[in-house]
């Protein structure tokens, strides 16, 4: 994202929800499977349903399949005032219209400097060059060869949130906290490449840098480099796509996404750290008294409501309803999650659902009986360390507005009493 | 056990995916044999010490315990338990998840599995020379988890890839450090800087590093990090000099990186270092005074702190039941309506509605210095005291580059950063329609001041001296020929 705030635009004469109009197919499948009365012909008459008569497209018909077409609306989405043009720029998993934990890696969003650069298998080569016994060059079958390991893992942008420091702006969970994504990878143990390459004892630091145009760099402290980062080269099961850093990334869990560089070309082990421009002048916190941190590198605990929401309303009507959302922590894993109807004035425990892993989404469910009453939800994450998600008026009291990166507060839909979810701040 | 072990250890191996055991978890099963404890242990007693510190880290980290009693607790997904069945254990996954976390021994056929053929197991590898070594490597994750013991770094050699040679690593190690370290020789002055800036940097980043449109804004920005719009750049905000050569030379010109010679990215730092008046025109950047220039933003940052304030203070048990009396919503993200939609552009639509302003001030400004519609005359236009000679007016139109980043002028301005500017000459200061002024700005209109020859004079010379508390993020003309260039320009747009 670009290291601006973004706010004071003109209001608008566009009437409340327009974009609503976007999930018009689900509420017209919900009418009709709620229709009485005269018998169904989608059940009745065969001349409806031509799936049942016909034959379908056999296999082959798409060597790499993609969803049915019926799904086409669900894609990443950019926002285009946010940044100068499109190549440095970034988009947005639409994660109101995911379920599970696992983004599929069509999906992920993307965060490009310098665009998504195109590197041929044969062409690829990763360097391990300073404070090491011996500098050594890798090619994509020598790392292949490596032992790997499989780690679920949520990449976030420290950017996530970050257009909202100001107050609510952005009418959406994809882009007002889509800059996540969470997939398994595939890929080596940063530690065995340094430890073939023998890291000296004067080695502290660590240099990752990209291949791509922008030529990404971040410094990391060698403690995490030894510790869980992977060279990976897999994203759930495939090779990485593209615009993921096609043919290899580095893997840094729980930390900010802009230290898993893209495109991965080379390692270089210092003894201190370099403050390259994205430690300096972007991915550090400036805070209400002109000073700023660095090095703010864990994400901390954070959890959304990705159903209802703004692109995601309630179609149904009154009656049992099924909210859901996603949460994670840099720090470990989400034992918990609260969610309130009411503004915050009282909590439910959420139902939580699936795998639980360190430093990977977690999935939570709450369903209740909704009366029609206009709502104000919340999700509220609590991490393994006894981390509990701050609300937003907590965050700015020691952020101020103006420090971008980092916003984890809790995040507020106000669902009116048609089902339209809108993004709001609350007393 | 099974005729296909190595597929059976595949199965578990999935099924280890599926169940989401995390981690170290196959590390952990693998480590089920005792043997496989001693070889560990027995390394990590000849482990270099001089990775104490990361064992430490690495120890404190909490996380590893809670993972797998939520694994052990979490209901077994369908796939999986079709998986197991197929797989020679006879205990449901989660079980066997939770028992092998204790440590149990290797009593459990499907724990077995997994260390003798998972994906990172030593099992691949049995017969090779290295196979302790790799015992030991593909252990580091549990033990340093659990124990935080790391293994003997010095001691594994996969014997993969090559050396690399000295012209293979000086071509791609182009990185530099604050103390100089990695600069090639070379230098650069500020006026061939200039030359090399606004042939190849200004077209994004404005002559005077302003910026053109939401690209980086490099230069101004002064005492701006309290405000409530701050302006960060390499004079305001950045805290090393290097930073800037770094990136330059790595990165720059945008979709033409590594493309700048060393000369051309110390002349074009020593003149960003001049427009953000750091330095004086004759200023010669070189490897060898590159470390004694300090920018002036270098104490403002500090280590990342949270750990002693924000998590402590977030990590107390949070009200559950009648935590407030009363909710009130305080801000809608409709009221701004900036949210894309697939129709039309929201920046379009929000720039159209915006109306391009100002007339009545423009045509009171006109009606009192000359006739409508007709030429200016090549003087002094009446009373205003500003000039309109055409050559003045086009060295203004220079000059407003600075002021661009943030201001419109002419046919279809709006209101950006800064309020558009059309008729801004004879205006009462903070009127312009649409813009939210500070303060400041407000009352100095209030007081019955009209921006004119004398007022913007003052104001353009020194934006928070002449008024403090504004919020024009802008250090000020530099000279008067400058501003008067400037007024001559502002006041052709009615």
């Amino acid at each position: 994202m670009d290291d601006t705030k973004f706010k004071g635009m003109k209001p608008s004469r566009r009437q409340f929800l327009t974009g609503a109009a976007a999930v018009g197919t689900a509420s017209v499948a919900a009418t009709v499977a709620k229709a009485q009365g005269a018998p169904d012909p989608l059940i009745t008459d065969i001349g409806q349903q031509p799936w049942s008569q016909y034959l379908g497209p056999g296999v082959d018909v798409a060597p790499y399949g993609m969803p049915i077409k019926f799904e086409n609306h669900v894609r990443r989405t950019s926002v285009e005032w946010l940044t100068a043009d499109t190549v440095s720029s970034i988009n947005f998993t639409p994660l109101h219209e995911l379920d599970g934990i696992i983004t599929p890696n069509g999906l992920c969003f993307e965060r490009h400097h310098g665009g998504a650069a195109e590197i041929a298998p044969a062409d690829y080569r990763l360097m391990i060059n300073g404070l090491v016994n011996r500098e050594l060059v890798f090619t994509l079958e020598d790392l292949m060869r490596f032992p790997r390991e499989n780690h679920v893992y949520f990449l976030e942008c420290a950017a996530n949130t970050g257009m909202e420091w100001a107050g609510a702006q952005l009418n959406g969970c994809q882009f007002t906290h889509g800059m996540i994504h969470n997939v398994m990878y595939t890929g080596i143990p940063l530690k065995l490449l340094l430890a073939e390459a023998g890291l000296q004892d004067s080695g502290k630091w660590l240099l990752a840098e990209g291949a791509d145009a922008s030529g990404m760099t971040r410094s990391i402290p060698i403690e995490k480099a030894l510790d869980d980062c992977l060279v990976a080269f897999k994203m759930n099961g495939e090779m990485l796509r593209q615009e993921q850093g096609y043919p290899v990334r580095l893997v840094v869990p729980g930390w900010e996404g802009n230290m898993w560089v893209k495109w991965l070309r080379r390692l270089e082990i210092g003894d201190e750290p370099w403050h390259h421009r994205e430690e300096t002048s972007k991915y550090t916190d400036l805070l209400e008294d002109g000073q700023a941190r660095r090095f703010t590198w864990e994400m901390d605990a954070k959890s959304v409501i990705t159903n209802p929401s703004p692109q995601a309303p309630i179609t149904h009507g009154p009656g049992y309803t099924v909210l859901t959302g996603v949460a994670w922590s840099g720090r470990g894993t989400i034992p918990r999650v609260d969610v309130t109807l009411d503004g915050g004035k009282n909590w439910h425990q959420a139902r939580m659902s699936g795998p639980s892993m360190a430093k990977s989404m977690h999935r939570f469910y709450f369903e209740f009986e909704w009366d029609g009453r206009p709502l104000l939800l919340q999700s509220r994450a609590h991490d393994s360390t006894g981390y509990v998600q701050p609300t937003k008026a907590q965050l700015r009291e020691w952020r101020g507005d103006n420090s971008i990166y980092h916003n984890n507060g809790i995040q507020t839909w106000y669902v009116n009493e048609q089902g339209e979810a809108e993004n709001v701040e609350i007393s | 056990m099974s005729k296909f072990p190595n597929q059976l250890a595949i199965v578990a191996v999935a099924t280890t995916a599926l169940v989401g055991l995390s981690v170290g978890l196959s590390e952990r099963a693998k480590h089920g044999s005792a043997a496989h404890d001693d070889e560990v242990h027995a390394a990590a007693d000849d482990a270099a010490m001089s990775h104490e510190a990361s064992v430490e880290e690495v120890a404190e980290a909490p996380a590893e315990e809670p993972v797998t009693e939520e694994v052990a607790e979490a209901p077994v997904e369908e796939p999986v338990t079709e998986e197991v069945a197929e797989a020679p254990a006879e205990e449901p996954v989660t079980e066997e998840v939770a028992e092998t976390t204790a440590e149990a021994p290797a009593e459990q056929p499907a724990s077995d599995d997994v260390a003798q053929a998972g994906d990172d197991g030593p099992g691949q590898f049995d017969g090779g020379t290295s196979v302790p070594a790799l015992f030991v490597g593909a252990a580091w994750a549990q033990e340093a988890a659990s124990e935080g013991v790391i293994g003997d770094l010095a001691g594994i050699s996969f014997g993969l890839g090559r050396d690399a040679l000295p012209e293979e690593v000086a071509a791609w190690d182009i990185d530099i450090r604050p103390d100089g370290v990695g600069l090639p020789a070379g230098s650069g002055d500020v006026w061939t800087g200039e030359e090399v800036f606004i042939e190849k940097c200004s077209v994004c980043h404005g002559d005077f590093g302003e910026a053109v449109g939401r690209w980086p804004v490099l230069a101004g920005g002064w005492d701006s990090l309290t405000h409530e719009d701050p302006v960060k750049t390499i004079g305001s905000y950045w805290p090393y000099l290097s930073t800037v050569w770094d990136y330059v030379y790595r990165a720059m010109p945008y979709g033409e990186a590594q493309s700048l010679t060393p000369d051309e990215v110390y002349a074009i730092t020593a003149y960003l270092l001049y427009v953000n008046n750091l330095v004086d025109d004759d200023f010669e950047l070189s490897d060898e005074n590159f470390a004694e220039v300090d920018l002036p933003n270098e104490g403002g940052f500090y280590l990342d702190d949270r750990a002693e304030g924000e998590i402590p203070a977030f990590s107390a048990e949070p009200c559950m039941e009648n935590c407030k009396d009363s909710v009130e919503i305080t801000m809608r993200a409709t009221v701004l309506d900036v949210t894309p939609d697939d129709e039309e552009a929201t920046v379009t639509e929000a720039a159209a509605e915006t109306p391009a302003t100002d007339e009545a001030p423009a045509e009171e400004t006109a009606a009192e210095d000359a006739p409508a519609d007709e030429a200016p005359a090549e003087e002094v236009a009446g009373d205003s005291g500003i000039s309109t000679d055409p050559d003045l007016i086009a060295a203004g139109e220079g000059v407003f580059r600075q002021c661009r980043a943030c201001h419109q002028v002419g046919e279809g301005a709006v209101n950006r950063v800064g309020p558009v500017l059309n008729g801004i000459v004879g205006s009462t200061p903070g009127t312009v329609e649409g813009f939210r002024y500070s303060g400041a700005m407000t009352e100095f209109g209030e007081a019955g001041n009209v921006w004119n020859a004398e007022t913007l004079a003052g104001y353009l010379a020194d934006p928070r001296g002449y008024m403090p508390g504004n919020k024009m993020s802008f250090a000020g003309l530099r000279s008067d020929e400058d501003i008067a260039a400037m007024l001559a320009y502002l006041a052709s747009f009615e």
